[in-house]
């Protein structure tokens, strides 16, 4: 067993901020307190000398361009989950240590990656991309790994003997024991772990509590202690709220990439993708816009999820300002990558539909691409138009031509033969667009078979309407 | 048949309806079955070739030159692979494609003039996620066609180009070309030129006899 811990220092500020970049002083309120006081400031609010504790006007006053959040403590518990997500691509076993840590067992998928390094190196690429800093440390035991996380980042022990030499030589302070069980401790002379751990447990049962000595045994492995492992949620849903309203599509995409990301991540811990989901702008007044993003096949790549989300965005009439952005999918599919011949080599440059889709729409224009659509018309020029084909429905029509006229046009030189018919064909009589006309199927002087018609009763005055090509 | 006097071993083998597993040669002609059976047993490969141009050069619209290319469509779109239409002349009329069998999901239309048709055409062969794509270029020239050839065999797709029968004469790089003719109140389809056939003078196919 090998177990990581992840700590996430900065995580109250990023789930407090999700919204909108995190720039220049910055600092949480405490929102338990009765008073308004700061929980957590920012280096750069740090720096000009606002500190824990204080009342938001004194920090005001320290600090004029101070920006200040309540303490999400559910959007705290989302963010974690989320990473949680993320690094459950490395481990089959995330354990959420509440407020802002994570636990991962990396020792059973580390020959998968290459070795600590590598798998270390992963973890940092992916974790620096979406912003987040954090410390890590690895040792065989989870507590000790939490521990060593806060005080040695990047500290990886894999021998027992080793994790229990350092943790001698911690002082107390650092070592993860109840405040008071430290002051006691302390006040008895005692500076580092080594110095207690050889005490008698009974004797130190009685100073620092039960807790306190079962503790200090999951630190050096003499009790295991099971951690829940974390699990995919079958489904999607986040909500961002902002400050302010946005107004437009532009300072939306911050947001959307945060909220796609973090989709994407959820997808690459179930090993799932998306086929459909939708973006919720939430006006004032209660008013909503849905944007309803569907894909051809189950996607999960987060620069492609983004991508489309922002095509629609920003293809859609915002009728007002926005306030809140939510992402919901109902429903996540199995993934699976196209699938391919084993002895069949990539076909081409191996792009998918939408990748091939838009490339083709950024140069013809969205209009020139088009999908053909049945429609129950029993008017000809009716029965097929453009747009999402649904389900398909065979018409009980007699033989019909592939190609239609754009618009019927006189015939000349008249049929040589008729073929089949006539098929009267009379609708429309509500909408204004009634037709009375008896349809042929005629051979031309060339031989070509095409479809005609002559207005309902009459001989003459043929029209030419389709091709049986 | 006489064309052929004294065929050696070695011209038999060659013939593209012979498959040698001990050999390096490979099938050298994989085919889509075209879905009419007296032209799928004379063209090589049993079909319309993959990965490869073919042409279709016809006299007029209306003499069924569309249903000669239409089973193999519907067969690609009933196995979710795309087709894709482009620059066509009139409407494709959906009862009409629906009772050939066609899936219209898989099946896509696009509008554009001579030069865009003839990169989107190479586009979508190129991408490799095409079945199988269908153009009207009337005034392709041999380089676009070249093109074209090369971008279905990178992509291994089914390229198809409509065009008037005027240019029969003219030279082609496809590998397939077909001219559907009409005479004596039948459609007549000829091969002009076929990868990998011996010659033959008879018409493939007679439709709407």
């Amino acid at each position: 067993m090998l177990w990581a811990c992840l700590r996430f220092p900065g995580l109250a500020f990023s789930a407090a901020f999700a919204a909108s970049p995190e720039a220049g002083p910055s600092a949480l309120l405490d929102n338990k307190a009765r008073k308004r006081v700061i929980a957590m400031a920012n280096p750069e609010a740090a720096e000009a000398g606002v500190r824990r504790g204080q009342s938001l006007a004194a920090a005001r006053a320290l600090c004029p361009a101070l920006r200040v959040r309540p303490r999400d403590a559910a959007a705290e518990t989302r963010l974690l989950a989320e990473l949680a997500a993320w690094c459950y691509q490395f481990s089959a076993h995330v354990s959420l240590v509440p407020p802002y840590a994570l636990l991962m067992e990396a020792g059973a998928s580390l020959r998968l990656f290459d070795g600590w390094p590598v798998l270390a190196q992963r973890l940092k690429e992916g974790l620096s991309a979406q912003g987040h800093a954090y410390t890590i440390a690895a040792t065989p035991f989870a507590a000790a790994s939490w521990v060593f996380a806060a005080t040695a980042d990047g500290m990886v022990i894999a021998q027992p003997e080793g994790v229990i030499r350092m943790l001698g030589a911690l002082p107390l302070a650092l070592s993860g024991l109840p405040r008071s069980s430290i002051q006691a401790l302390e006040s008895m002379g005692f500076r580092h772990l080594n110095d207690i751990f050889h005490l008698p447990r009974p004797e130190l049962t009685r100073r620092i509590g039960r807790e306190g000595v079962e503790w200090l045994d999951r630190l050096r492995g003499h009790t295991s202690h099971i951690l829940p492992a974390w699990q995919p949620p079958a489904d999607f849903e986040q909500r961002m709220e902002f400050d302010s309203e946005l107004d437009g599509s532009e300072p939306l995409l911050f947001p959307l990439r945060r909220l796609t990301r973090s989709l994407a991540n959820l997808l690459a811990a179930r090993d799932g993708g998306v086929q459909r989901f939708v973006l919720t702008l939430e006006h004032a007044r209660g008013e909503v816009t849905p944007i309803p993003v569907a894909m051809a096949a189950p996607q999960r790549d987060a620069d492609r999820l983004f991508e489309l989300a922002r095509t629609r965005l920003e293809n859609s009439t915002l009728p007002a300002p926005a306030r809140a952005l939510r992402l919901h999918a109902a429903h996540l599919p199995m993934f699976r990558p196209t699938a391919r011949d084993l002895f069949e080599p990539i076909r081409g440059e191996g792009l998918d539909w939408p990748t091939l889709d838009e490339r083709l729409r950024a140069r013809l224009g969205d209009a020139a691409l088009k999908q053909i659509m049945q429609v129950a018309d029993h008017r000809p020029e009716y029965a097929s138009g453009y747009g999402t084909p649904g389900a398909p429905f065979l018409p009980d029509h007699k033989r019909r031509p592939l190609w239609l006229l754009k618009q019927p046009c006189p015939m000349h030189p008249h049929p040589a033969q008729l073929l089949a018919g006539p098929e009267r064909i009379e609708s429309g009589w509500w909408d204004g667009q009634d037709m009375r006309r008896d349809y042929y199927i005629v051979r031309t002087v060339q031989g070509q078979h095409a479809w005609a018609y002559l207005p309902a009763g009459t001989l003459d005055g043929w029209m030419l309407h389709g091709w049986f090509a | 048949m006489n064309a052929i006097a004294t065929p050696t071993l070695a011209q038999v083998l060659d013939h593209p309806g012979i498959w040698r597993r001990s050999a390096e040669r490979q099938p050298r002609v994989r085919a889509l079955a075209t879905g009419w059976e007296s032209l799928d047993a004379k063209l090589p490969g049993g079909g319309w070739p993959q990965g490869a141009l073919s042409e279709i050069l016809y006299e007029n619209d209306g003499l069924g030159e569309l249903d000669l290319v239409m089973p193999a469509l519907a067969a690609l779109t009933q196995e979710h692979r795309r087709v894709i239409f482009v620059a066509p002349p009139h409407l494709p009329y959906a009862p009409a494609l629906v009772a050939a069998g066609v899936d219209l999901r898989f099946l896509h239309e696009i509008h554009a003039g001579t030069t865009e048709a003839a990169w989107s055409m190479e586009q979508c062969l190129r991408s490799g996620c095409c079945g199988a794509v269908v153009g009207w270029l009337w005034d392709i020239d041999y380089r676009s066609l070249r093109r074209l050839q090369l971008a279905a065999e990178s992509g291994d797709a089914c390229a198809m180009i409509f065009r008037s029968a005027e240019h029969a004469a003219h030279n082609s790089p496809a590998a397939l070309r077909l001219k559907v003719s009409n005479s004596d109140e039948a459609t007549y389809v000829d091969v002009l030129k076929s990868r990998g056939l011996l010659t033959t003078t008879a018409p493939l196919l007679r439709m709407r006899a």
